[in-house]
């Protein structure tokens, strides 16, 4: 699996349907570089989407969706010119980027590199996941989601079921000599069940998913396993009681939870906001920002993970960038235009949500190295505190640092000991000094099942966080029992 | 969430992550924005109503032709421009134009959709073809269907709501200029900015369906924000950042850009100093623009879809009393020229035959379209596609009368996460605003939790401000809530 063959594999889909070929881009991207423009970008995209979804035990709905185009960027110094159209033909890229170029002012080269051939290997598979699997055993999955679900407990009244696979293709042209291509297939099962008692009515979710074929979630092992876990949540928040409201010692479970990683450092670390000085991180670099137990990483190497990219929107391989190491602020997250303007290099993190959006510096894979604490000496050196292994997401505001995440699933410590569940709360902390009160760091590193969502500015990309177990001395619990 | 498609936060900072697939609460997430276009206007040719109408027709006529025993489908298309500027300096220039295809067929009760996002001839031959397929593998639901030919629009008033004009990129920016410099020029302390953006959307939307309903609503939209950071000279490292927004239907009715400029500076600066706060329960006052997000969970929690698969905490409601007697909630679908309006839904069915919401405290429907109806045995609300122009009726008490009557307590003026669980009605969100003693701001608070329940929220509503925010399609003035827990970390 090379990358020369993705571009290949790229060009088949995305242009020659539409008979068009390599000079034209040139050609078009000869219209885009006036004499001030620093760089000029055609990035083409190709997405096919096919979802299932089950509800009350009906596999009731289905929708196919495509969409394709190209959006033309034009940069000169800071500013940037887009446009982008729905064709592909050459007329359409003209036209583009001429409204692209339009920001034109002073200053710049304007000059075309010759393309190089990029290759590096891809980290999945080529293959349609949409066409490898029929659409029969498709709507058989999510029935057998639904029956297993039922027949696991009797609390559980009503299943959703979800199957969702992308195939896209892109292609990206720019002045700087990249030509580069990429195959992406990404999949994703997700279960909601509601389980009543009584009076009480919850929920659990759960799912999981990456880049690779379909048939992995079709296998029995990996769907049950999801459909165990929504259920198994649902049941225990079926028993849950008031949460506390202060300050107290957190203990974070290992995986989903690196959401905090996410929020509280990740976006904080983007390159964007550190250029224009926006970031509660900006001109800290080489400062103790965490623990020296903490060292994070954002990876977009990981084969067949929902946030690994064989290259990054801008045709950039992905690297794995260290942020933080053994509790030092070391690196950023840049795509180009903020590295060029700052003087670094791009690694591999110019992400955007379409051919309709601008790209822009966003996390991959965002993960905590392990620890040398055995996480259950972490859950017992706690007298009293909270345990939080699930979470609906969280938020940040980056400049203030502050930031939140909400738990779905957690219990009590007492006494060294994971006692009674709680409902759900949010913890509220801050990002600069959240991970300096980290004391224990597990060594169980796990990462997530593969269905995180990542929105910045209006744009959602496909995210993976990780974590092992780790001690928080104190954060702020928003329950409702203030006692 | 149906609320506010039509709001575009000036924040450039709303980084969230979530799960997918959770709390789908509204049967479709996308609120309208709408006109019925009986008037033929200066669209460029592709985005003409009479011809996406066509278009809807015709591709109604092929899913037929192949077979379809019903068909629905919905072609919509969007063009503006944006400009950003940040610092002074010009940062994008963004030209919009999009245009897709949504269509649904039936096999007597099977259901299939798909979707693409150009107008490519063979494009649309092909997800018409793909929508068929699909229907070939889903399963009988007894439910399925158009709505009943009988509650279909068949009025179609001028709802005043295309204004089309044309800004260049050059006014957009010199506009986006103005904003940012009088926002920085009010206090030294303002020492940087996330950037000024102004642009506009023209959009056109055509629905049609088997039962030989096609109709078309186009609507014009300008908006402006600004988002600036302050920080004290003493503590550069503790910042602050807000933003304004305004968004309107005609380019006439924007807040000045200075004004705007200058709201967006006092609200970043009155924040420097924020701490957190003791633990503790207290009266807490949402103001008027995060007060609409409680409507927002209301809404969520009355919706076909949270019902239906009893993922709701209203369920069996209607007719209970939710909130106090001076409370009143009701829709204007057809108010002209507001954010939200539009004379059908996205079933096609008439809007405005059911606007009360909630009358005297007590809940009269839910918020349904024609599916979400007929699997609740219910009749629909015209509610397809969320609610239009949701309006709580305002109190006669400022906002300074509430902190009056609140006494000791917290102001929320800002919510962060998702921690609202619409199947419980727990709630839990991160919070920042101000901290009130005697009736007067105290300082400003950041860093808190406030946790309670959505029904206890709604049960124990004080009082209404005067103070409604005019902006969005889910309009409220302030509330004041008896009491919630308050979490924080100052001892």
């Amino acid at each position: 699996m090379m990358q020369a063959n993705s571009l290949e594999l790229a060009q088949q889909s995305i242009l020659t349907p539409a008979g068009v070929e390599l000079r034209q881009l040139e050609q078009a991207l000869d219209t885009l570089m006036l004499p001030s423009i620093d760089a000029g970008e055609l990035y083409f995209q190709r997405l096919s989407r096919e979802s299932w979804s089950l509800e009350d035990g009906i596999v009731r709905g289905g929708n196919f969706h495509t969409e394709q185009g190209v959006g033309i960027r034009a940069n000169s110094g800071e500013k940037t010119g887009f446009a982008y159209a729905d064709e592909v033909q050459l007329p359409a890229l003209l036209e583009a980027a001429k409204a692209a170029r339009g920001i034109a002012a002073s200053g710049g080269e304007g000059r075309i590199q010759a393309w190089r051939g990029q290759s590096q290997p891809a980290l999945y598979a080529d293959t349609d996941p949409i066409a490898a699997v029929s659409a029969a055993d498709k709507v058989a999955l999510l029935r057998a989601a639904d029956a297993y679900a039922r027949s696991l407990d009797a609390r559980v009244q009503q299943v959703n079921v979800s199957l969702v696979a992308n195939h896209e293709s892109v292609l990206v042209a720019a002045s700087d000599g990249t030509l580069a291509g990429d195959v992406r297939p990404l999949v994703r099962f997700n279960v909601h069940v509601i389980a009543v008692a009584g009076e009480r009515r919850e929920q659990g979710m759960a799912g999981g998913g990456g880049r690779f074929a379909l048939e992995r979630v079709m296998s029995t092992e990996f769907w049950q396993h999801e459909v165990r876990e929504a259920v198994r949540q649902a049941l225990v928040n079926l028993e849950a009681e008031d949460a506390p409201a202060g300050s107290m010692p957190v203990v974070l479970g290992p995986g989903w939870p690196g959401v905090l990683l996410h929020e509280a450092i990740g976006h904080g670390l983007e390159g964007d906001f550190n250029r224009k000085g926006t970031s509660a991180f900006a001109g800290r670099m080489g400062e103790r920002v965490a623990s020296e137990l903490c060292t994070v990483v954002d990876d977009g190497t990981l084969a067949e993970r929902r946030g690994s990219l064989s290259m990054d929107d801008e045709g950039t391989p992905t690297a794995c960038t260290t942020l933080i190491e053994n509790g030092r602020l070391v690196g950023y997250m840049q795509d180009k235009l903020n590295a060029r303007l700052s003087g670094n290099r791009p690694t591999g993190n110019g992400r955007r949500e379409s051919f309709a959006h601008l790209p822009m510096p966003r996390m991959t894979n965002t993960y905590m190295l392990a620890g040398p604490h055995d996480p259950a000496e972490i859950i017992a050196s706690v007298e009293n505190g909270l345990y939080a292994v699930g979470f609906a997401g969280g938020q940040v505001d980056i400049t203030s640092g502050k930031f939140v995440f909400s738990a779905s699933e957690a219990y009590l410590i007492k006494n060294g000991r994971i006692a009674q569940p709680v409902r759900g709360a949010t913890l509220i902390g801050n990002g600069p000094d959240v991970l300096t009160r980290v004391s224990m760091v597990g060594n169980d590193l796990k990462l997530d099942n593969g269905i995180g969502v990542c929105g910045k500015e209006g744009q959602s990309v496909p995210v993976g966080v990780g974590q092992p177990t780790l001690k928080i001395d104190t954060l702020t619990v928003g329950g409702t029992r203030s006692d | 969430m149906a609320a506010d498609a039509l709001s575009r936060r000036g924040s450039n900072q709303d980084m969230t992550m979530h799960k997918p697939g959770s709390d789908q609460a509204a049967d479709n997430p996308h609120a309208a924005m709408t006109n019925a276009a009986a008037e033929p206007v200066d669209h460029r040719a592709d985005f003409a109503p009479a011809q996406l109408n066509a278009l809807v027709s015709d591709v109604i006529e092929q899913a037929m032709q192949l077979g379809a025993s019903a068909v629905e489908a919905g072609v919509s298309g969007h063009r503006g421009l944006s400009a950003t500027v940040r610092m002074g300096q010009v940062e994008t220039v963004e030209h919009h134009r999009d245009r897709s295809l949504s269509i649904s067929v039936y096999k007597g009760q099977r259901k299939g959709s798909a979707s693409c996002g150009d107008l490519r001839p063979q494009s649309i031959r092909d997800t018409v073809q793909r929508a068929l397929d699909i229907a070939t593998f889903t399963e009988p639901d007894a439910c399925a269907g158009l709505v009943d030919a009988a509650m279909l629009a068949t009025e179609f008033p001028d709802l005043d709501l295309w204004h089309p004009r044309e800004l260049s990129a050059a006014q957009l920016i010199e506009r986006a200029m103005e904003m940012e410099q009088a926002g920085r020029d009010v206090d030294a302390r303002i020492h940087n900015s996330e950037g000024a953006s102004a642009g506009f959307d023209q959009s056109v939307s055509a629905y049609g369906n088997s039962h030989g309903f096609c109709a078309a609503q186009s609507g014009t939209s300008f908006f402006e924000s600004l988002a600036l950071v302050a920080a004290e000279p003493a503590s550069p490292h503790s910042m602050q950042r807000d933003y304004d927004w305004d968004n309107r239907r005609r380019f006439e009715d924007l807040l000045d850009a200075r004004e705007l400029g200058r709201n967006a500076a006092h609200r970043t600066l009155r924040r420097l100093g924020a701490r957190s706060a003791r633990t503790t329960r207290a009266p807490v006052l949402f103001t008027p623009d995060v007060a609409r997000s409680l409507l927002g969970h209301l809404v969520a929690a009355c919706s076909g879809g949270a019902l239906y698969r009893q993922a709701s905490f209203l369920l069996d409601q209607v007719g209970q009393q939710l909130f106090p007697e001076f409370v009143n909630i009701e829709e204007r679908p057809q108010l002209p020229g507001a954010p939200g309006s539009a004379s059908y839904d996205h079933d096609g069915v008439a809007t405005g035959r059911h606007n009360a919401l909630v009358s005297t405290g007590k809940l009269q429907r839910y918020v349904l379209g024609g599916y979400a109806a007929r699997r609740l045995g219910l009749e629909t609300t015209g509610n397809a596609g969320g609610v239009r122009n949701l309006l709580i009726h305002p109190g006669q008490d400022s906002q300074q009368s509430l902190l009056q009557q609140m006494g000791t307590g917290l102001v929320v003026n800002e919510l962060m996460g998702q921690g609202v669980n619409t199947v419980t009605g727990d709630y839990s969100r991160g919070a920042s605003g101000f901290w009130i003693e005697n009736g007067e701001i105290a300082y400003p608070v950041q860093e808190l939790t406030i946790a309670g329940n959505l029904r206890d929220m709604f049960a124990n509503l004080l009082a209404l401000g005067n103070d409604v925010d005019l902006r969005g399609n889910v309009q409220t003035p302030s509330w004041l809530i008896r009491e919630m827990t308050i979490a924080g970390d100052a001892g």
